[in-house]
């Protein structure tokens, strides 16, 4: 039960894009087509998950015991660095296929503040290891929710006649405030 | 003598380029490359912490602080860090720097740390800090790294405060608390969805300035 509330919480009711403002780069970004934006996803969701793990790891067996709490943003901040690299190594030798795919986006994802966000998150709000996976899996699944469903209206609003002044940044940006406005629909459904 | 002073006149528009391209270092952040609003990079605190002017503010003084001491120390070491380990030597740098800022607000200004929460360590993976350390502060003086990190730091302080003044009043009729509207106003403003709409809007009318300049 306390899982489920977990996940329904980090996909809609505090959607990580939407409503925390974490990951608006590359929200912004990559939003232009449905397909990558599902590739953008799935890295994310790959990396995220990876790196809340370690971080989780790190945070508890490291630096708590040697009362380095003060280093946690410099040591998260390598650890997750670090790990895009390996993954990306890894992944060019392991599945080929799946480097085709998630490849590009890698590097991207290491100033993707949506990763290093959670990272912290899960350990401000004192989750254990399986809970912070959970946490970091159902949000990665939110950021990829929020993007397909940009992508989609961006793909339609490129055929409709924006105002001259508008085009671009601004109405991409009014109309993810809209989706927003969407999403606080959800707000009160947990807790 | 006529050389003589062509040379002078020379070495005088020289020094005259010299101070005037300082000067540009320093002014270009705040309209022409405001990184906010022109260069479109650090969405993420520009959206999530201006609910008011003062947040705003003090978000953009604390990025901008990084900016400044981590442009100024990579320009001074840039010779001696490898190529091949740049891009980690710099993130190590700008953490340690926002492990000070972290530490500086959590003892003196509590409440304005707890307000801005997450964003604080987050100024680390902020895409102008990284991306001004690697393409301006790499190759250029520690003098002009510096002036050039202080005036895109400001410039996004300026953004933010601009972003937070236009919310706060429409959201709840104040500027850094001080109330000029009484009655209901649009609450949106201050929530989630106003961060999005009013920084759309103030985009195109920084586009259209821009253009027209």
């Amino acid at each position: 039960m306390e899982y489920f509330v977990i996940v329904i919480s980090a996909i809609f009711v505090s959607n990580i894009v939407l409503t925390q403002f974490l990951g608006v780069c590359p929200f912004l970004g990559v939003s232009t087509r449905i397909s990558t934006s599902v590739g953008m996803g799935g890295a994310v969701l790959f990396v995220m998950t990876l790196a809340t793990m370690t971080t989780w790891i790190f945070q508890y067996y490291v630096l708590n015991p040697f009362g380095l709490g003060f280093m946690q943003t410099i040591v998260f901040i390598l650890v997750i660095a670090a790990l895009v690299q390996m993954v990306e190594i890894i992944l060019k030798k392991v599945s080929p296929a799946l480097y085709q795919a998630l490849g590009v986006f890698l590097p991207l994802i290491t100033t993707n503040c949506a990763v290093l966000g959670v990272a912290i998150l899960t350990i401000q709000k004192q989750f254990n290891l399986m809970e912070s996976v959970v946490f970091a899996m159902s949000t990665a699944i939110g950021f990829t929710m929020a993007l397909v469903i940009f992508a989609g209206i961006r793909e339609h609003l490129e055929m409709m006649e924006v105002p001259k002044g508008m085009r671009g940044v601004p109405i991409a940006l009014v109309t993810a405030g809209i989706l927003a406005l969407a999403f606080m629909g959800f707000t009160g459904m947990v807790r | 003598m006529i050389e003589l002073m062509n040379y002078n006149s020379h070495i005088l528009t020289l020094i005259n380029r010299r101070t005037m391209s300082q000067i540009k270092n320093f002014t270009k952040g705040f309209l022409k490359e405001n990184p906010v609003f022109v260069l479109l990079l650090g969405m993420c605190p520009t959206l999530g912490t201006t609910t008011s002017a003062l947040n705003g503010l003090g978000m953009g003084l604390a990025t901008a602080f990084v900016l400044t001491m981590s442009n100024m120390v990579i320009s001074l070491v840039k010779n001696q860090i490898p190529d091949k380990v740049r891009i980690p030597s710099f993130i190590v740098i700008i953490a340690s720097f926002v492990t000070i800022v972290e530490l500086i607000m959590q003892a003196y200004v509590p409440a304005l740390f707890e307000q801005l929460g997450l964003f604080i360590p987050l100024i680390v993976v902020n895409c102008i800090v990284l991306g001004r350390a690697e393409a301006f502060a790499s190759k250029n003086t520690v003098w002009s790294s510096v002036l050039d990190g202080l005036g895109m730091g400001l410039g996004f302080a300026f953004a933010l405060t601009i972003l937070g003044s236009v919310r706060e009043l429409l959201g709840s009729g104040a500027i850094f608390g001080f109330h000029f509207i009484k009655g209901d106003l649009m609450l949106v403003f201050v929530l989630a969805p106003g961060a999005f709409i009013a920084l759309g809007y103030i985009i195109a009318l920084i586009n259209k300035i821009n253009k027209t300049a």
